[in-house]
């Protein structure tokens, strides 16, 4: 019975050679790829597929906050009277909502004096936030300098570093007056020549080739 | 190696098929003694209960029985429990099984905290005060995770250290050095994210610390810190975040860790103290003795045999 079904319309009567067995099984000669190798890449490449459907939203959910800014918030503080300009007055605010007074931050708020070079009729806010590793600064009223209670860092009435491991003067808060009160806005940080930058983390330095090694975070907002 | 009698195996455990048959006329009843004292003395019969008690003792084992032919697991675990170890192993041996026992106790005692613990930046701190102050137990609960955390940490340098010291994180146990080092990041980080969970003062300052220094890392340093705290402020979402991270990712990570580092452990055996020496082979080898002529005084230095020597260069050494 195979003879006959070899026998190509009788043409010929000697049996056709037994044809190789194909190795791997299923393949054809002039094939590229076989078809085993075509469903193992195929379904390797659907796994592929649906891990990364499943992976790349958790993680673009656990990063994502980095990419997000708030909403700009400015909070009240006291009437314009309430500030001079030889020192500073303490003043607290909520700086984070939702989560009671861990969300609080303190500033330092006083009116700009001309004779530090500063623009006057403004309002300068500093933040008690050490430049070293975040702790809170405290303004000693006697010595006229900003100190941190953990590493020993110590800033000028400007709130630029002249002792102790802080790598960048204190940071500041925006500030604008509304309807004669004081109100303090976003934080920013400012470089060794009192340039405003945007806002960096405690332990960053600020200015020169430091912009490019602590980059701005997308998370901050843009310095005034 | 002094080399032990081969155990004899009670008959009774023997299946019938491979028991040999005994000897004729060495067991039974001695041949034309007859049992006549079957009236005086008759052979004590079990009563029902006691033959409900026999069963009942077996049954535990037919239970293990039952699964161990389903599980096969039996072989392994008589490998894992009665390997050889090898001579001079002692007491620093065992603070690799210590941190196991400590992290066994974080992860106890964790889960029955969190049954207690609310996540949120208002309510943890009361949550935990509620744990140490109201719930029965509550504190010790707490007071074991908290001091334990600093055990584990303590015992895992230790680890580390007797394997350094001892050289064992040489071939071939230089990947289960690798496994153990991350086990070490992935246990640190379990002590920083737990630390800001109660959320007090000091958990607070201490986390905001912990995350500026991250920060300081140049060029991904500032990302990290917004990653750490869900924000550019540490905020709600950074004690979820933190809580996520050191209930369900990290120890997850861990286990997996710790089954590779055991296995790897029982796969390569552990090491000797280094200051026990190789012993040397009963029946010194041709070239040794060969040596120990050479030398003129009949002894060959330990620390060359099974090194392949030189007549020459060890004539020097010696």
């Amino acid at each position: 019975m195979a003879d006959d079904a070899n026998k190509v319309n009788g043409a010929e009567e000697a049996p056709i050679k037994e044809r190789a067995k194909p190795d791997p099984p299923g393949y054809f000669e002039g094939e590229s790829m076989t078809r085993r190798h075509v469903f193992t890449v195929a379904s390797q490449a659907l796994g592929g597929l649906a891990a990364a459907g499943i992976v790349l939203p958790a993680v673009g959910f656990a990063v994502a906050p980095i990419f997000h800014r708030g909403k700009e918030r400015w909070a009240a503080v006291g009437p314009v009277s309430d500030f001079v300009e030889d020192t500073y007055r303490q003043v607290v605010f909520t700086e984070t909502e939702g989560i009671g007074d861990a969300g609080k931050t303190t500033a330092y708020v006083r009116r700009s004096s001309e004779d530090l070079g500063e623009e006057p009729g403004k309002f300068v806010a500093v933040s008690n936030r050490c430049a070293h590793l975040g702790c809170p600064v405290r303004f000693v009223e006697t010595a006229g300098n900003f100190i941190c209670p953990c590493h020993g860092g110590v800033y000028d009435f400007q709130g630029k570093r002249i002792g102790g491991p802080p790598v960048r003067p204190l940071d500041h808060f925006q500030t604008r007056v509304r309807n004669g009160q004081v109100e303090l806005g976003p934080r920013y940080s400012v470089t060794s020549q009192m340039e405003p930058v945007r806002a960096r983390d405690p332990g960053e330095f600020t200015g020169g080739i430091w912009e490019y090694l602590y980059p701005p975070r997308p998370s901050t907002f843009p310095p005034p | 190696m002094p080399s032990f009698p081969k155990p004899k195996i009670p008959d009774a455990v023997v299946p019938p098929p491979l028991r040999k048959p005994a000897k004729p006329g060495s067991g039974g009843t001695p041949k034309g003694t007859a049992p006549s004292d079957l009236k005086t003395s008759p052979p004590e019969r079990k009563a029902p209960g006691d033959k409900l008690l026999d069963r009942g003792k077996d049954a535990p084992i037919d239970a293990l029985g039952w699964v161990d032919q389903r599980l096969a697991a039996s072989g392994f675990l008589t490998g894992m429990l009665f390997r050889k170890v090898p001579k001079g192993t002692n007491w620093f041996y065992t603070l690799g099984s210590a941190t196991l026992f400590a992290f066994i106790v974080q992860a106890t005692t964790g889960v029955f905290l969190a049954m207690f613990y609310t996540p949120s930046a208002t309510q943890a701190y009361h949550s935990i005060s509620h744990i140490n102050n109201e719930v029965p137990l509550g504190q010790l609960v707490h007071g074991m995770h908290k001091w334990g955390s600093s055990v584990m940490v303590i015992l895992i340098f230790l680890h580390m250290g007797r394997t350094f010291f001892f050289g064992a994180y040489k071939y071939p146990r230089e990947l289960n050095w690798v496994i153990g080092v991350v086990l070490l990041i992935l246990t640190m980080t379990m002590a920083f994210t737990g630390y800001l969970l109660p959320f007090d003062q000091r958990s607070f300052w201490a986390s905001i610390v912990g995350i500026n220094i991250n920060g300081t890392g140049p060029v991904v340093g500032p990302y990290l810190s917004d990653f750490l705290r869900a924000g550019p402020e540490l905020g709600a979402t950074t004690l979820s975040r933190f809580y996520a991270i050191h209930m369900l990712l990290v120890p997850g990570a861990i286990i997996a860790l710790i089954g590779a580092h055991m296995y790897l452990v029982v796969k390569l055996g552990t090491t000797a103290p280094p200051w026990v020496k190789a012993e040397r082979p009963k029946v010194a080898s041709p070239v040794a003795q060969l040596d120990a002529g050479a030398n003129g005084n009949g002894r060959v230095n330990g620390h060359r045999s099974g090194a392949p020597v030189s007549g020459e260069g060890n004539g020097a050494s010696a």
